[in-house]
């Protein structure tokens, strides 16, 4: 495996009941690369997430990362390669009995030995990244809006200082202004703190502005993998009925 | 008939790798000693009142209708005894585990479940940390402390209830009820009975802790697991008496 490649899997093969919902996908994600990965509805777009953060186990293929296999890890082996791994969930999976501080600072009180003082400057350093300010550190997640709680759950991921970041639908649900906040957030991790992701989304003008290659996930197959342009002009029938929003 | 099997298997099994991953993970970093503190307030001290009225009124109830029925037979002397003894060795146990543990592990599944339809234990795996250490150990070793604890209250507050209720509505002989009690009731009646109490208290808060990590199907599925949690936890502390109390009898009789 080349020593920039930093995930890499091979035949993913996975199923919920009688659906395939991966059907031996395959892809590499180089150090300093964003891969965004598109598909409708269903299309198997977070299971391919959820497999690279080791949350479950593919039914044949490899993965591995950082040069490791994950498929046969227990799961107290896979807690040191997932904190290399900043994880942004879709609903942002806030604790919602903690303050915003509080889900901030969790893994920092978790992994780290910094004291009070120490974590509260990480916290607020991590907000300001995401564009937050210090008014929102009291606050409950129930109390904040989508677009605030998705940058409150990309500080949170920020904490552990992730090698590789993994977005699942970080537009979804949330208003044109809001959508291309996060979209202009993800590009400056990019560029700055975090220069490696993989971003599922069904949002076209996400991938065209964070992606430096994309993958269309169709009936459980990557229907097209390569750069933005590249796919865009993909003469793939499948893949040119999901962009035209004329899928089923 | 097969699918009930099947789901059946499916929920043994699952108790039981928990139980495993659970043995495994017993070793906890310092600073989680918090959370055991906490748990054992949450459990223990919010429960407290439930455990004890229920106590005080089963313990008067089985007193005085045995010592009706037994003074037909000429027996009533030994009301304290036999009431002491179906206390200390089932009636505080089992009543305070049913009790409680239905309360305490209805508890936990609908924190647990809720933490799982909203992925905040994903959010935590992705986070590096063992959830299992963060949120199921603290709660068994907090339950295998209060447990026991609730049950000797109970114990004392169930046999004083019988006292009390016999010297008011019987005109028993207090200092009598109490020397044929302690002359009949020997410290192992007391002891398998805390005993069994510890064992309730680890299956109370596996129950508990499994039906929520395998919560599914969003607010519907918390519900179905939280009532489900009620059922396993009063089956559970029932059938397991029965062994537990063949086990002890050959034991220690």
């Amino acid at each position: 495996m080349a020593e920039r490649v930093v995930i890499e899997a091979h035949g993913l093969w996975k199923r919920f009941d009688t659906v395939e919902v991966l059907q031996g996908v395959s892809f590499a994600l180089e150090k300093g690369e964003t891969l965004v990965i598109m598909g409708g509805s269903g299309s198997g777009k977070t299971v391919m997430l959820r497999l690279v953060a080791g949350l479950i186990r593919p039914d044949a293929g490899t993965i591995h990362v950082f040069g490791r296999s994950i498929e046969h890890l227990s799961e107290e082996e896979l807690l040191p390669i997932r904190r290399r791994m900043g994880y942004v969930f879709q609903g942002a999976a806030l604790f919602d009995s903690l303050s915003v501080r509080e889900n901030v600072a969790y893994p920092l009180r978790e992994h780290t030995r910094l004291d009070g003082r120490e974590i509260e400057a990480r916290v607020v350093g991590n907000l300001r990244q995401v564009g937050l300010g210090p008014e929102v550190l009291s606050v409950l997640p129930a109390e904040l809006s989508g677009g605030m709680r998705k940058r409150v759950g990309i500080a949170r991921a920020l904490a552990v200082e992730p090698e590789v970041l993994l977005f699942d639908e970080p537009t979804a649900g949330l208003d044109p202004t809001n959508s291309k906040l996060v979209a202009e957030l993800i590009q400056k991790l990019h560029g700055g703190v975090c220069d490696t992701a993989i971003v599922v989304t069904h949002d076209l003008e996400l991938a065209k502005t964070v992606a430096d290659r994309v993958a269309v996930l169709i009936d459980g197959r990557f229907a097209a993998l390569g750069p933005v342009g590249a796919v865009l002009a993909s003469d793939d029938a499948g893949v040119q009925a999901f962009l035209a929003g004329e899928a089923r | 008939m097969e699918t009930y099997l099947r789901r059946a298997t499916v929920w043994y099994g699952g108790v039981g790798l928990l139980t495993g991953r659970v043995l495994r993970s017993l070793a906890l970093p310092p600073k989680y000693f918090r959370l055991v503190v906490h748990e054992i307030e949450v459990m223990g001290v919010r429960s407290l009142g439930v455990a004890l009225v229920a106590a005080v009124f089963t313990g008067m109830v089985f007193t005085i209708q045995s010592a009706v029925n037994m003074a037909r037979f000429g027996a009533e002397s030994y009301v304290g005894p036999v009431a002491a003894l179906a206390i200390l060795r089932e009636l505080g146990p089992v009543l305070t585990a049913i009790l409680v543990g239905g309360k305490v592990a209805s508890g936990i599944t609908a924190e647990l479940g809720s933490m799982k339809v909203t992925e905040q234990i994903d959010a935590l795996r992705t986070l590096g940390v063992n959830y299992i250490k963060r949120l199921v150990v603290p709660r068994v070793l907090a339950a295998l402390v209060v447990f026991p604890l609730l049950t000797v209250l109970a114990d004392a507050v169930g046999v004083l209830g019988g006292m009390v209720i016999m010297f008011v509505e019987r005109g028993a002989d207090m200092w009598a009820y109490w020397n044929t009690t302690t002359y009949w009731v020997v410290p192992k009646d007391f002891l398998t009975g805390v005993g069994k109490s510890v064992f309730f208290g680890g299956v109370v808060t596996l129950i508990g802790c499994y039906n929520g990590l395998s919560t599914e199907g969003g607010t519907e599925g918390l519900g179905r697991a939280t009532t489900a949690t009620v059922v396993h936890v009063t089956m559970g502390v029932i059938v397991s008496d029965f062994f537990l109390t063949k086990l002890f009898l050959t034991l220690f009789y």
